[in-house]
């Protein structure tokens, strides 16, 4: 039961990391209907520019502002170059244009920084809590707690920022419609620029997490694979959705990696492991067959 | 009048004569697959730095391989194997003209070329990496595992915990970590083999590609408390492993890698994690070995240095790609010996010399490159070589070698390369060679 228990909490723990990315599709789509597919390499993009920057000679406060500064303009630049030309075009042009950018992207960071994998120390010691090991017997680290208390901060923020203010609103009604809201005085470009920038600040706080936990290297950009279930999951359109979906993957994927090779073992023969690879997607195709929208996303209905 | 009439007729010939010379030049060509952009883009930076910088080296220094200049090609694969194979594709004609073995760097690009290279009669080498039973030469007479293989190399990390364990690891329980791939699962019948013989427990533990989660894996190691984790890693899951090893509070110094989780790539973005963790390799590391502070001087003294970042001068991938062309370079001058000094040499001629490699330490020696590889001999039955690695320890800041060349256990392994090739031949209805007939 311990070890039952030590495996469902750290994966918990992990399915919050996938959360921290996850959270920066929902913006995305929620501002334009379009599955960002470069949000990976946005990540890479964020973590690159803070070692960067302290490579520089920048401290960490520092670098970290910094590339805030490079994810806002970059976002307002994505709007100014990419986006505005696509205006009222159908999704997939979006996504299609969504694919140069991660391949853009992917090219120029490390043309920019280097591409070599680096170090990023945040402070955070990634060991176990004495108290705790010594208490129950269990593994939970400093470190995945306090990422599991920025994810929890970043989802309260965005959640508030979404219903309360007049830019969430904003933001909603494009997403419904971009000609309807253009209409009515909605400022798409803006809505979007800012958009763009939130989910730069998104992916710089996964970055962060991801690259310290890590290291920062090229491979933060798979960090994208997992949030497609956990979006599939939570719903595209949720922001608590993105955080729920997450846990539901990290704790559901860490367990069938424990408990399902030994049966399928049984069934079959054979060495099976290392399923976490595609248990996630299994679980996603199940929940498309029965809830296509998610968890918490918004049912689409047209009418005709 | 007529004594300048006939200085300026010889003076006028010899500029011919020149001038056809120069034109004649022998030039000996290398197709590069490299790979310096993509996920794995920092590896070969280092690596293909390493590679074309000894190329270059040879030419400044020494004028090329007996007066042969040699040049190369290279082209982006991204470590992808259908980029891999349009590249030999694009280099392969360069190469039907003379060619020195090609290196595709990756296992997948390798296992797809491996039947397209013995076609085009272009030898290929897979140091370190790729099919492994293509030491089986009878076989696989245009492929070359040089060096040493997976199996062979798993075998040494035994020995070397063996040697540890003060001889004896009847009843020691031993984790394999391994990447769910091709690369990852290579060494596990070599491990099995060896568990049955030296009677430890072996448990078997995938991690899904690319591996940069691995805290499952990581608990069931805290449960099942093994002596040792044997690890087969690469790129992100390098570092993953080591991180998550900490977090479980298993001791890295517990933790052997295999050589391609044993690079300061590996280890430097692992921060203090990292720190006593151990691997497998052919190559040292470091700026003293004397043909690595020879190239420094010599090629980037002549500005015609390779790596933009010269700090990677040294590393353990840098030295490994100055090791491996080391190698091609010795094939050249092997198959001059015998095809004619000063010529450039045909794929086939550079498979016969690949097969005939006699490189001692006295010859290592005389390049500046003891410790940089082990002593090589290869034959038609053998196209590994040697089969040695040493272990190296992470100190925090630099990798530093703990053990004398480990040879695996040849007797064991060997047999496994010899059945799973004969297979191949049945498969493929390949008629093996007579090695006793081959010279």
């Amino acid at each position: 039961m311990q070890f039952f228990l030590e495996v469902l909490i750290g994966g918990l723990l992990s399915g919050v990391m996938y959360a921290l990315v996850a959270l920066g599709f929902v913006l995305i789509y929620k501002a334009s209907g379009v599955f960002n597919f470069a949000q990976g390499a946005m990540v890479y993009l964020a973590a690159l520019s803070v070692v960067g920057c302290m490579e520089k000679g920048a401290p960490l406060w520092l670098a970290i502002l910094l590339a805030f500064v490079i994810m806002t303009l970059f976002g307002i630049a994505t709007e100014k170059f990419v986006l505005r030309k696509l205006v009222n075009q159908p999704p997939i042009a979006l996504f299609m244009a969504t694919i140069g950018l991660a391949f853009f992207i992917e090219g120029l960071a490390p043309m920019l920084f280097g591409s070599e994998p680096r170090a990023l120390d945040l402070g955070i010691v990634d060991e176990p809590i004495p108290a705790i090991l010594d208490a129950w017997g269990i593994v939970i680290s400093k470190f995945d707690l306090v990422a599991a208390g920025v994810a929890a901060l970043l989802v309260t923020t965005l959640a508030l920022f979404f219903q309360y203010t007049r830019i969430g609103r904003a933001l909603r009604a494009v997403a419904d419609d971009h000609q309807a809201a253009l209409s009515i005085g909605i400022p798409l470009q803006h809505i979007w620029a800012i958009v763009w920038g939130i989910a730069g600040f998104v992916a710089l706080v996964a970055g962060l997490m991801w690259g310290a936990r890590n290291g920062v290297q090229f491979a933060l950009t798979f960090t994208a694979l997992k949030a497609l279930p956990v979006l599939i999951i939570g719903g595209f359109t949720s922001v608590p959705g993105a955080i729920v979906g997450g846990l539901i993957i990290g704790a559901s994927e860490k367990l069938a990696e424990i408990y399902l090779p030994p049966v399928m073992q049984s069934l079959f023969g054979g060495n099976f492991g290392g399923i976490e690879g595609w248990f996630p997607y299994v679980l996603a195709l199940f929940f498309l067959l029965i809830r296509p929208e998610g968890l918490f996303g918004e049912k689409h209905i047209d009418r005709v | 009048m007529f004594k300048s009439r006939k200085s300026v007729s010889i003076a006028a010939v010899s500029v011919v004569l020149l001038a056809q010379g120069a034109l004649a030049a022998e030039e000996q060509f290398f197709p590069i697959t490299s790979y310096r952009v993509g996920p794995y883009g920092a590896n070969g930076q280092s690596f293909f730095g390493g590679f074309v910088d000894y190329l270059n080296y040879v030419n400044i220094k020494e004028g090329g391989v007996n007066g042969v200049k040699l040049v190369w090609e290279e082209c982006e694969t991204e470590y992808n194997n259908a980029k891999g194979i349009e590249c030999y594709e694009r280099l392969k004609d360069k190469a039907k003209v003379s060619s020195g073995p090609i290196h595709p760097m990756s296992t997948g690009i390798s296992y797809a070329l491996i039947e397209k290279t013995a076609a085009d009669k272009i030898p290929m080498a897979m140091v370190g990496y790729g099919r492994t039973d293509a030491v089986d030469g009878s076989v696989f007479p245009y492929a070359f595992p040089l060096v040493t293989t997976y199996q062979m190399q798993a075998s040494a990390i035994v020995k070397f915990i063996k040697e540890k364990e003060k001889g004896s690891l009847a009843g020691k329980k031993i984790v394999f970590l391994y990447h769910d791939s091709a690369y990852g699962k290579e060494p596990i019948v070599a491990l099995q083999e060896e568990a049955k013989l030296n009677k430890f427990e072996l448990t078997v533990i995938p991690v899904a590609h690319p591996g940069n989660e691995q805290g499952a894996q990581w608990l069931q190691i805290r449960q099942e408390k093994p002596d040792y984790v044997v690890f087969w890693g690469w790129g992100v899951m390098n570092q993953t492993a080591l991180k998550a090893a900490q977090k479980v509070g298993f001791p890295r110094e517990k933790m052997i890698g295999s050589w391609w989780a044993g690079s300061e790539e590996d280890t430097v973005p692992a921060g203090d994690a990292a720190k006593g963790y151990m691997s497998a390799t052919w190559n040292v590391a470091g700026k003293n070995v004397p043909l690595i502070s020879d190239i420094e001087k010599v090629v980037y003294g002549a500005g015609k240095g390779n790596l933009q970042d010269t700090s990677k001068i040294g590393t353990i991938l840098y030295n490994r790609g100055v090791s491996v062309a080391v190698l091609s370079v010795e094939a050249i001058r092997k198959a001059q010996e015998k095809y004619g000094k000063g010529k450039a040499m045909t794929g086939e001629q550079v498979r016969w010399a690949m097969e005939n490699l006699n490189i001692s330490n006295a010859r290592l020696k005389q390049i500046g490159a003891v410790d940089l590889l082990p002593e090589i001999k290869t034959s038609c039955d053998n196209h590994e070589g040697s089969g040695q690695v040493k272990i190296q320890q992470w100190d925090g800041t630099k990798w530093v070698v703990v053990s004398n060349w480990i040879e695996g256990n040849k007797a064991l392994i060997h047999p496994l390369f010899k059945a799973s090739a004969k297979q191949y031949a049945t498969e493929k209805g390949i008629t093996p060679r007579d090695c006793s007939k081959e010279s």
